[in-house]
C-alpha cells in the first residue's frame, strides 16, 4: 500500500488516560507524530477530524463471521465492511461456523479467508469438540496458531466436570476460556425472558437464573483451578455483581455486556418479530437500566457485539423456530455512547477503554503476533512509533440508522429507524483508512 | 395497541385488540346469525364470492369444521390448507405459505399455529387479506373465548329471563369466572381472562404451581390457591384441558393427582351454585379434568359452545370483511 503519509487534523485524542486535543500524523503505518498542530508535509492525506474523539480502532471480542458455513448470512468480508463502518479494526471470530471451528485446520481456514479482510481477524477456538459439550478439542495445536481464547458460544458447556478439565487444560496453555453461560436445563428451551411479556404473550420463557447460575458455577471453577476466563453477554445485573465480586476478590475474571442488552428491552417481543430474537435474551426495562448503570461504575470490561448475522428467511419464521441473534459491528459504538449518557460529558477514556483498550487486552491482541494472520496490535496507547490503528468518532452527528447504510449480508439490525447520536468518521487499519468520511473504502 | 370498537374491517387477532364495545358487538352479530341457524335452509348470501382461507398448521377438528361451516352458511368459498397436506413440510417458509395463498385469493386467512405469535406475523406479510387468529400456541385463541362469552351470556340471560339479544354486557358486570387447570400452556384461558375481563367479570385462576404463568398477577386476576374453597362462589367454571403435547404432562406428577386436586368431580360440581354453568372449550378428557357425568349435566354448556361457535365465527367473518347490515337482512 502507499498513501504513506495521512495527517488526521483538528480531533481530540484520546489516550489510555486522558484525552487533548491533538493532530497525528501517520507515516508507514506508524504514529509519527502527535502534537496539538502539525502542518500537513507534502503529499500526505488530510482526514478532518474537527469535532471528532480520536481513539484506537476498536475491538470486537465477540463476532459470528459465519464463514466458514453460512455465507448466505455472512461473509468475512462483508463482516469486516460493517467492522470498518462501526470503526472497528480486529474482531475476534466465534469458533460456531460449519464446521465449527475446533481444529488448527479451520483455524488456519479462517485465516487464510480473512487476509483481505476490511479489519484483522483473531479467531476464539472451541473448547469442546464440535462444540458438543462432550470431548475437548485440541486446544494446544489452536493456541500454536496464536489462538488465545476459547469459546463454546452459542451455548454453554453444560457439564461442569468437563469445564474444569477445560479450565485446567487451558491454564497450562496460558489461554482464556469464554462462556456463554445459560444453564440449558433452568433455560428449558425459552425463546425469550421468562416475566411479564412472555407470560402475556404466550412464549416459552427462560428464567434469568439460567444465566446467573452458571456464572457462579464458573465463578467456582475458577477458585478452584486458578484459571483465566471470561464472561461473554452477561446480560443480568445479577450475574455481573457475582463478577464484580470474584474480580474484587482478586480472580482473574472479565466480563462484556452486548450494546442490545443495553439498549432493548423485551417489550420489544410483543411485536413477535423474530428480529427481537437473542440469546440471551432481552430482559426487561428495570434490567436494562440497571446493566446502563453498571456500565457506568466500570462493572463491564468490554462492550462486545455479538454480532450475529441471519438472513431474511431465517427471520421469516415464528418467533419459536427462527435462530437467535441480532447485528451489532455498524453500531455497537452509538450505542454504547447513549448507554453510558449521551455524548454531554461523555467519559471519552471509558468509552475506548470498553470498546478497544480492554478487550484487545483480554484477547491478547495488544501485541503483534507472528504466529496468527500477522495481526498488529491493537487498542494501543496511540504513541509515537505505534501501528496506526485508529477509530476517529464524530461526537456532533446524531442521525437515523437507516436499512440502506447496512452493510452486512443480512439485515437483522435492531438499530434501523433508531436515531443515534455519533457516528464513527474514519477508521484506519494500520495507517489506512478502511473508513473515510462516513464511507467505507471499497 | 389501543382496543377498538368494532371489528368492521379488521383483523382478529387478540380479543385485546377489542374494547367491551368491540366484543358486544360480535356477541349481537352472532345473535342474528344464530337465527340464521335455526332456518330450514341455514344459509345467506352474505359473503357469496369470498375465499375464506383455513390455514392449520397445528392438527385441529372442531375449530376447522366449525370456521368452515360459518364460511360455508355465509355462502363463501372455502379453501384449507393443513399441515399434514401441504408444502410447509417440504420446507416453504410461513411467509411464502401465506403470499401463495394470497395469491389464490384469499380475502380472510384462519390461522392456527403451533407458535404464539405466527397470526400476527402473517397479518404484517398478508397485503390485503384479513387475518383471524385460530388459536396460536399459548397466546391467544379469540374466537373461543367470544364463543364461551356468547354461551355463558345465553345461560345467563336464560337464568335470569332476559333476552340475550341487546343485553350487551349487562350480565358480566360482577360476574364471578372461575378458570381452572393448566392455565400456563393454554391460549384460551388468556382469551377468555382478557375478554371477561374488559366485559366486567372478575376473573380467578386456579391451577396447580406448575400449570400457572409466572406473573399472572399482572393479568389483573385473582390467583386462588384451593379449588374447593374458590368453586362455591363461582358463577361460571371454565374448565380446560390439559395441554399434555404442550409440555404440561411433565408438570403434575400424575393425571389422577390432577383430578384430585383440580378436576371438577362429581363432589365438587355438587358444590356449585344453583345457577353456575361449567364451560369447556374441548376435546374434553373426560374423568381428568372433567367427570363424564359433570360433563352431561344440564349446566355443562359444552355442546351450546359447540353450536353457538358456528354463529360466532360467522359473525366474525362478516365483520372482518367489513360487514354490511342490509346483507344481514337478507332472506335466503
Amino acid at each position: 500500500m502507499t498513501a504513506s503519509r495521512l495527517l488526521l487534523a483538528g480531533g481530540t485524542v484520546v489516550f489510555a488516560d486522558g484525552a487533548r486535543r491533538a493532530d497525528i500524523l501517520v507515516e508507514d503505518a506508524r504514529i509519527a507524530a502527535v502534537a496539538e498542530h502539525l502542518d500537513a508535509p507534502g503529499g500526505a492525506i488530510v482526514l478532518d477530524a474537527s469535532g471528532c474523539a480520536v481513539g484506537p480502532g476498536l475491538v470486537d471480542l465477540h463476532a459470528h463471521l459465519r464463514e466458514p458455513g453460512s455465507e448466505e448470512a455472512e461473509t468475512i468480508e462483508s463482516a469486516s465492511r460493517a467492522a470498518a463502518y462501526g470503526g472497528y479494526t480486529a474482531v475476534v471470530a466465534m469458533p460456531n461456523t460449519d464446521p465449527a471451528c475446533d481444529s488448527a485446520s479451520v483455524v488456519a481456514d479462517v485465516y487464510q479467508r480473512s487476509r483481505l479482510a476490511h479489519c484483522e481477524v483473531a479467531v476464539a477456538g472451541a473448547i469442546t469438540k464440535g462444540r458438543e459439550g462432550t470431548a475437548l478439542a485440541p486446544m494446544a495445536e489452536m493456541a500454536e496458531l496464536g489462538v488465545r481464547i476459547f469459546t463454546d458460544d452459542g451455548t454453554g458447556v453444560q457439564d461442569g466436570d468437563l469445564m474444569r478439565r477445560a479450565l485446567e487444560y487451558a491454564k497450562g496453555l496460558g489461554v482464556t476460556l469464554a462462556q456463554h453461560c445459560e444453564d440449558a436445563s433452568l433455560a428449558a428451551g425459552g425463546v425469550m425472558h421468562e416475566g411479564r411479556w412472555s407470560s402475556m404473550l404466550g412464549l416459552r420463557g427462560q428464567p434469568a437464573l439460567a444465566e446467573t447460575s452458571m456464572v457462579a458455577r464458573d465463578l467456582g471453577l475458577v477458585e478452584l483451578t486458578g484459571a483465566t476466563m471470561h464472561f461473554l453477554h452477561l446480560s443480568v445485573p445479577a450475574s455481573v455483581r457475582l463478577v464484580q465480586e470474584a474480580r474484587l476478590a482478586g480472580q482473574p475474571v472479565t466480563c462484556e455486556v452486548a450494546p442490545h442488552h443495553l439498549t432493548f428491552d423485551d417489550a420489544r417481543c410483543a411485536t413477535y418479530s423474530p428480529l427481537w430474537k437473542v440469546n440471551p435474551p432481552l430482559r426487561p426495562e428495570a434490567m436494562v437500566a440497571e446493566l446502563r448503570g453498571l456500565l457506568r461504575d466500570g462493572a463491564f470490561d468490554a462492550v462486545a457485539t455479538d454480532h450475529a448475522p441471519h438472513p431474511p428467511e431465517a427471520k421469516d419464521r415464528t418467533f419459536d423456530d427462527a435462530p437467535p441473534g441480532m447485528l451489532g459491528l455498524q453500531h455497537a459504538l452509538g450505542a454504547t455512547v447513549e448507554a453510558l449518557g449521551g455524548v454531554d460529558g461523555l467519559d471519552l477514556v471509558a468509552l475506548f477503554s470498553l470498546l478497544s483498550r480492554r478487550p484487545a487486552a483480554i484477547a491478547r491482541l495488544r501485541e503483534a503476533d507472528e504466529r496468527s494472520a500477522g495481526h498488529s496490535p491493537q487498542g494501543g496507547d496511540l504513541l509515537v512509533g505505534s501501528v496506526a490503528n485508529l477509530c476517529v468518532v464524530d461526537l456532533d452527528d446524531a442521525h437515523e440508522c437507516t436499512p440502506h447504510s447496512i452493510l452486512s449480508r443480512s439485515g437483522n439490525s435492531p438499530y434501523v429507524g433508531r436515531r443515534l447520536a455519533v457516528s464513527v468518521r474514519h477508521t484506519l487499519l494500520r495507517g489506512i483508512p478502511t473508513k473515510r468520511d462516513g464511507e467505507v473504502v471499497a | 395497541m389501543t382496543a377498538t370498537d368494532s371489528l368492521l374491517g379488521r383483523d382478529l387477532l387478540s380479543v385485546a385488540d377489542l374494547s367491551a364495545a368491540g366484543i358486544v358487538e360480535v356477541l349481537e352479530v352472532a345473535e342474528a346469525f344464530a337465527e340464521v341457524s335455526r332456518r330450514s335452509v341455514p344459509k345467506v348470501p352474505t359473503l357469496r364470492g369470498k375465499l375464506v382461507a383455513t390455514l392449520f398448521f397445528e392438527e385441529s377438528t372442531r375449530t376447522r369444521m366449525s370456521f368452515e361451516t360459518a364460511a360455508r352458511r355465509l355462502s363463501a368459498d372455502v379453501a384449507s390448507l393443513s399441515v399434514a397436506t401441504s408444502s410447509v413440510k417440504k420446507g416453504e417458509s410461513l411467509r411464502d405459505t401465506v403470499t401463495t395463498v394470497e395469491a389464490l385469493g384469499a380475502d380472510v386467512l384462519v390461522v392456527r399455529h403451533p407458535s404464539s405469535g405466527a397470526p400476527i406475523q402473517v397479518s404484517h406479510w398478508a397485503e390485503h387479506a384479513r387475518v383471524v387468529n385460530g388459536g396460536d400456541g399459548w397466546h391467544e385463541h379469540p374466537s373461543q373465548a367470544l364463543l364461551d362469552a356468547y354461551s355463558v351470556r345465553e345461560a345467563v340471560c336464560a337464568t335470569r329471563g332476559l333476552l340475550a339479544e341487546g343485553s350487551g354486557a349487562s350480565v358480566f358486570e360482577g360476574l364471578r369466572v372461575l378458570i381452572v387447570g393448566d392455565v400456563r400452556h393454554s391460549r384460551v384461558a388468556r382469551s377468555q381472562v382478557l375478554c371477561y375481563r374488559a366485559l366486567g367479570a372478575r376473573v380467578t385462576l386456579c391451577a396447580p404451581g406448575t400449570l400457572l404463568p409466572r406473573d399472572a398477577g399482572d393479568w389483573g386476576v385473582e390467583v386462588a390457591d384451593d379449588f374447593d374453597e374458590a368453586l362455591g362462589d363461582a358463577d361460571v367454571v371454565s374448565l380446560l384441558r390439559l395441554q399434555l403435547e404442550r409440555g404440561s404432562g411433565a408438570s403434575v406428577p400424575s393425571l389422577p393427582e390432577f383430578t384430585a386436586t383440580h378436576g371438577l368431580t362429581e363432589r365438587r360440581a355438587a358444590r356449585l351454585g344453583p345457577d353456575a354453568v361449567v364451560t369447556h372449550p374441548g376435546p374434553m378428557t373426560r374423568g381428568v379434568e372433567i367427570a363424564s357425568s359433570v360433563a352431561d349435566a344440564a349446566n355443562a354448556l359444552v355442546i351450546r359452545q359447540v353450536a353457538n361457535g358456528v354463529a360466532v365465527r360467522m359473525a366474525i367473518l362478516y365483520l372482518v370483511l367489513g360487514g354490511n347490515p342490509s346483507l344481514l337482512e337478507a332472506s335466503p
